[in-house]
């Protein structure tokens, strides 16, 4: 089982082999982390303009009606898709999952770098859409045909096609990386290292990856059909329609069945995002209160039950859409069904603080604030599955603040508390603590600002999507003011992570050396002969596994916790406990 | 398609003794293809039961294709079989003669479009063909993906006896090669052989 | 600590939020009060949720912080505990769930008796058609869509000679009756949303959807178009005036029928003697021209009124062109003869009659203060 010198041989050594080209899943973490923070902040600066005319309509010339709906649409698109799956499953999972199963990298590296520069091809197509004729696409990150290819829409001509085209990109890449992730997790894993007895944050990921290489299928053809209707005059999505005064060649299409087909995308995607904020979520908690995590069995089919009950819950955007109205009955139930799982994870996050020592370092703080973003994100949900509630709210700034606070807000907190936990390993330095601290509750309270009030502009019956409010009755003068209490939230929470910004390039050169686990976690990750982890991660050998991720404060111990590829007795989950229990008797 | 590819690549190089992965990746990568088709069938069906269907007539040009597929798959199967009794020769004459087959179907298939878009059948003529050509061309492009890894499956294979690592690859690509044989008859059934009343009786009994 | 604190003053604030917040649901004024309810249904389970678990996060990080030489308790698996939390929460759910199931069986089934009209979508305005005597609505295809017939009637269908048609964004109903709304669409997907009605529908292009309700409240209430729908959806507005049976009456039997349509004065209610601009102001929001015009500068799909008249305008092909009448009614009447520099060619042709395009144009001087040497009427 030696590291065969074979491998060595293949250590990169220029600059561009170790750096650029490099198959090595650390570095092509950091490349997905760093792009995808690159575009996000993009997509930060355009939801700030935005607020900008929502909360002073008119002042900024700039920003008219058309500029606010790119804005819009390249906001919700980077977000979602450019940013967050981007970060979790490219960052993230590229990252963790060889190192917490104990493998030397992905399975196929190779096929890991192509994915990585396949998803910045989609980023640069994506970004080139602002400098084409008629700008990047206004339809709004859902594309609804047909007035996502038609005329009065901002970016009809160029910025449509562009959005395509990158989409499908994005897709070609998210799947080369998706392979490699499930077969990593299936077939690389490290002796000892059971299914049962990775982190969560390994569950997490792994089972959004196979959900996001069976939904952005749904995406892809969407998007394939969408670009034919749009450039070769096919009518897959369009009906006979008179525009702007003109009778289109369009005849017989069908509108609604890009919705369902979007949606079969779009509500999984949801979920792609979170199940991996969950996992990761899962270890900060336990970590850093130095208790098991309660109910990891649990936690796990938690995860399994939601991937698979999100792929049939996806009319529930559609309620009002004009489909079948009988579907409303069985997608509001199956969604509240999915409710029930999801309530378990929170249970068991909230049990395990239960009695246990709780460190507020600054991934815990982010960790708590996640729990309640996405606790108020969660319950937000109800009301819009719950289909007759959902009649007089949809598309509202109720369901702008619900998104925003479920799978906005609460993934990036994750993110960043994902950040601070694991910098120390990925640079060998910690972050400074005050300007996480800073930036923690500048983030969390500002979010909560900006968030909560929102939902009562939706209650009213103000619609999302809207450039300005120009004299509606029914909306008191009292609601611009909130607007313009919001927008300066957001101002201040937008340029707060310029604080982070900082924070990330300053500790990544002058940070206080970390050592090799600085949190005293359990995890695989921690417990490398190097830090940062070197080519191939483990040196001569690789760890072997002898008990589950969670053996924090076990009775008896010195230390309050036990690593996972530490050979000493007793520990374990209740599985190897009951075991050890016969052998005794 | 690059995946099955790179996929070959890089099982040649298992570490620690770890299983090979080109298998199961291949596995994977079939399973989204699958999700893939049958997101667009899905479509397709429900398109079919508008009252403005009218299906494409059945050209020969598509009978022939489908040999075309079906030869280049068994001349696959062929070499796998042969280089599993270690008969190298036979295994590169299998290979090279299913590539071969499989890029004239795909210019059968080019045939094919121009046949029909010179019969009135254009991509927007109707949505039978606009689902025809959308069908058939990404039918062809994992085709055409699967042709690059057999281009590099040749070099593998090289000239000294069987390798076990030549070997993986060329069963590798008989696989996908079936495989993308079974989608092109469901394909082919349902774009033209099973009457559309059949298939949304079958589809709304479910 | 800190963040204890915080989290408990986060449930209070979002508390006190909650019952001083002026921003609420618009007063009803529909049938739909059971949608309201299972709105509070919903509101008290969850809101029930969202303080019982921040609080015991509180407790926990105040209750359990990090302290020398104590450790974590290292508790067994608590299957029970887990399998009541489900319990209580499934219960929850189907407090929620069943109510909700139940007031939308009715509200995808509306009452045989339902007074039926139609509103049609386009980019960006409404309007409306009732069935005539025969009490059916003639057939429509987008095929017949023309300036002179801008809801695609069929000419020969016999039920389609009587309906009345509303060729402006402004329908009145009357109060008390079930309403069944018929919804189509000739471009994109638009919504229909009346926020005191609570109901809504999508229109969806190629296809004819619905929703039912009864107005309880007589009052004129905004249309919001709430599907996005191109750059003038936020000023895609209408207005339904909800009066007595026979004010609804009497107000139908003044509305033109398709037979004799041939566009009408559009302007709703212009009442007789105010001047010219007061009427072309009416007609520029009934005609939904204010979708794309802005009358304070600011742009919108099109180049604002203010300040247009007397102006000297830059035209895509680079000549230009003085705003005057005789400019201002081709534009009208002919968008596309002359298309002004950075706007899309895609305002659709108004047919107007000679006075109402008089009007629109005295409202635009009005906007304006410039004068045009050569004067002269279109
Ligand atoms: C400080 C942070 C953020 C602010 C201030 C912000 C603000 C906004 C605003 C003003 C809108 C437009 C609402 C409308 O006109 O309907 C919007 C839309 C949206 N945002 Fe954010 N956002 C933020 C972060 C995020 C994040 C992290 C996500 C990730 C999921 C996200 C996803 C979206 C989506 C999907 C839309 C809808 C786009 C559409 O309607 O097509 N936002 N946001
Ligand atoms: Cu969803
Ligand atoms: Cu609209």
């Amino acid at each position: 089982m030696a590291y065969s010198s074979a491998e060595q041989h293949h250590e990169p050594h220029s600059f561009w082999t170790r750096y650029v080209w490099s198959q090595d899943h650390k570095v092509i973490a950091v490349q997905y982390t760093l792009t995808a923070i690159a575009v996000g902040l993009v997509a930060l600066v355009l939801s700030n303009l935005m607020r900008l005319q929502l909360g002073f309509p008119g002042r900024f010339a700039f920003i008219d009606a058309n500029h606010y709906y790119q804005y819009v649409t390249l906001h919700g698109m980077i977000m979602v898709v450019y940013l967050l799956t981007a970060l979790f499953l490219g960052g993230f999972g590229n990252y963790l999952i060889p190192l917490m199963v104990g493998a030397r990298d992905m399975v196929f590296p190779l096929l890991n770098m192509l994915s990585y520069w396949v998803y910045l091809l989609a980023v640069l197509v994506l970004m080139a859409s602002f400098f084409v004729p008629g700008g990047p696409t206004g339809a709004g990150w859902t594309l609804y045909p047909p007035q996502s290819i038609l005329p009065g829409t901002p970016g009809s001509d160029w910025g449509i096609i562009l959005m395509l085209v990158s989409l499908l990109i994005f897709i070609v890449a998210a799947t080369m990386g998706g392979l490699n992730y499930v077969i990593t997790v299936l077939q690389a894993r490290t002796r000892g290292m059971t299914l049962m007895r990775m982190p969560l944050t390994v569950w997490g990921i792994f089972v959004a990856t196979i959900m996001a290489l069976l939904a952005f299928p749904s995406l892809f053809v969407s998007g394939v059909m969408l670009l034919f209707d749009k450039t070769l005059g096919t009518s897959f999505f369009m009906p006979a329609i008179v525009s702007m005064g003109q009778a289109l060649s369009y005849k017989g299409g069908s509108p609604i069945l890009f919705q369902h087909l979007f949606w079969f995308f779009g509500h999984p995607e949801v979920y792609i995002v979170a199940l991996p904020a969950f996992g990761i979520v899962s270890d900060l908690i336990s970590t850093h209160s130095r208790k098991k995590i309660f109910g990891y069995h649990m936690m796990v089919w938690a995860i399994v039950a939601i991937g698979a009950l999100s792929f049939v819950v996806w009319a529930h955007h559609m309620f009002v859409s004009g489909m079948n109205p009988y579907f409303g009955f069985f997608f509001a139930t199956t969604t509240l069904i999915i409710a029930v799982p999801t309530a378990i994870k929170v249970y068991n996050w909230v049990l395990t603080l239960w009695n246990s020592s709780i460190h507020l370092s600054v991934p815990m703080l982010f960790a708590i604030g996640f729990i309640s973003t996405f606790l108020i994100g969660g319950l937000t949900g109800l009301f819009l599955g719950n289909v007759s509630v959902d009649i007089p709210l949809s598309n509202t700034y109720f369901v702008v603040a619900h998104f925003h606070m479920v799978m906005g807000v609460s993934p990036i907190l994750v993110i960043f508390g994902g950040i601070y936990h694991w910098f120390p390993k990925v640079t060998g330095r910690l972050m400074n603590d005050t300007l996480g601290k800073l930036h923690f509750w500048v983030t969390f309270l500002g979010t909560y600002a900006i968030y909560f009030p929102m939902h009562y502009l939706g209650i009213l019956g103000m619609p999302r999507r809207y450039y300005a409010y120009d004299n509606y009755a029914f909306i008191p003068a009292s609601a611009q003011q909130l607007n313009a209490f919001i927008t300066v939230a957001a101002l201040i929470v937008g340029v707060t992570q310029l604080v982070f910004l900082y924070n990330l390039v300053h500790s990544t050169f002058r940070g206080r050396p970390a050592g090799s686990n600085p949190w005293r976690a359990t995890t695989l990750e921690w417990q490398t002969p190097d830090t940062p982890p070197g080519h191939g991660n483990w040196g001569a050998e690789q760890p072997e596994v002898h008990r589950w991720a969670y053996d924090y404060s076990v009775p008896g111990m010195a230390q309050d916790f036990v690593p996972q590829n530490s050979a000493v007795a007793g520990g374990g989950d209740d599985h190897d406990q009951k075991a050890a229990g016969r052998k005794k008797t | 398609m690059s995946v099955a590819q790179s996929a070959r690549h890089d099982a040649g190089g298992a570490r620690d003794g770890m299983p090979s992965a080109g298998k199961p990746a291949l596995w994977v990568f079939m399973g989204v293809v699958t999700v893939l088709f049958a997101q667009f069938l899905h479509a397709y069906i429900v398109r079919m039961g508008y009252a403005d269907w009218q299906r494409l007539p059945t050209l020969p040009t598509v009978w022939l294709n489908t040999a075309l597929l079906l030869l280049s798959s068994a001349a696959l199967q062929w070499a796998q079989v042969a280089g599993r009794h270690g008969r190298r020769a036979g295994m590169r004459a299998g290979l090279f003669l299913g590539g071969a087959l499989a890029l004239a179907f795909l210019a059968g298939q080019l045939w094919l479009w121009r046949q029909l878009t010179a019969l009135d059948y254009a991509i927007a003529s109707g949505p039978a063909s606009s689902f025809f050509y959308l069908l058939s061309g990404l039918h062809g492009v994992h085709l055409a993906g699967g042709l690059v890894a057999w281009g590099m499956t040749i070099r593998r294979v090289g000239h000294n006896g069987v390798t076990a690592d030549g070997l993986l690859a060329v069963e590798l690509c008989a696989r996908y090669w079936h495989f993308l044989l079974a989608l092109w008859l469901v394909l082919f059934g349902l774009l033209f052989i099973v009457p559309p009343a059949t298939i949304l009786a079958i589809c709304s009994s479910a | 600590m800190a963040l204890a604190i915080v989290l408990m003053a986060l449930v209070a604030a979002a508390v006190l939020f909650h019952f001083l917040s002026p921003w609420w649901l618009t007063p009803l004024a529909s049938n739909w009060g059971q949608i309201d309810t299972t709105l509070m249904i919903t509101l008290a389970i969850t809101g029930a949720f969202f303080i019982a678990i921040n609080l015991f996060v509180a407790y926990c990080l105040i209750r359990f912080r990090q302290r020398d030489g104590h450790r974590a308790a290292h508790d067994p698996e608590n299957k029970k505990l887990e399998g009541w939390l489900t319990g209580l929460t499934a219960v929850g759910i189907v407090a929620m769930l069943a109510p909700g199931l139940f007031v939308y069986a009715a509200y995808i089934d509306p009452p045989a008796d339902s007074l039926v009209f139609e509103a049609v979508g386009q980019q960006w305005q409404w309007r409306f058609r009732f069935p005539g005597r025969d009490g059916r609505l003639g057939v429509t295809d987008s095929r017949f869509v023309s300036a002179e017939n801008p809801l695609g009637l069929a000419p020969n269908d016999p039920h389609g000679q009587d309906d009345v048609l509303i060729l402006n964004s402004e329908v009145h109903l009357p109060v008390g009756k079930p309403i069944k709304v018929l919804l189509r669409s000739q471009d994109v997907l638009h919504d229909f949303y009346v926020p005191p009605f609570r109901a809504r529908m999508n229109l969806v292009p190629g296809m004819v959807t619905h929703f039912w309700f009864t107005p309880t409240r007589t009052g004129r209430f905004e249309i919001l178009c709430a599907q996005l729908c191109g750059v003038g959806h936020f000023n895609m507005r209408g207005y339904v005036v909800v009066e007595e049976p026979a004010a609804f009456q009497a107000w139908l039997g003044r509305q033109s029928t398709f037979s004799h349509a041939e566009v009408k004065t559009a302007a709703p209610n212009a009442p007789a003697g105010t001047d010219l601009a007061a009427q072309g102001k009416l007609l520029a929001q009934s005609r939904g021209c204010v979708a794309c015009h802005s009358d304070d500068g600011s742009a919108r799909v099109g180049p604002s009124w203010k300040g247009l008249y007397g102006k000297t305008e830059t035209l895509a092909d680079g000549s230009t062109v003085l705003v005057d009448p005789a400019y201002l009614a081709e534009s009208i009447r002919t968008p596309n003869a002359k298309i002004v520099h950075g706007y899309p060619a895609i305002m659709p042709p108004f047919s107007l009659s000679d006075p109402e395009l008089a009007a629109l144009i005295a409202y635009m001087r009005t906007l304006s203060d410039k004068t045009v040497a050569q004067a002269g009427t279109p």
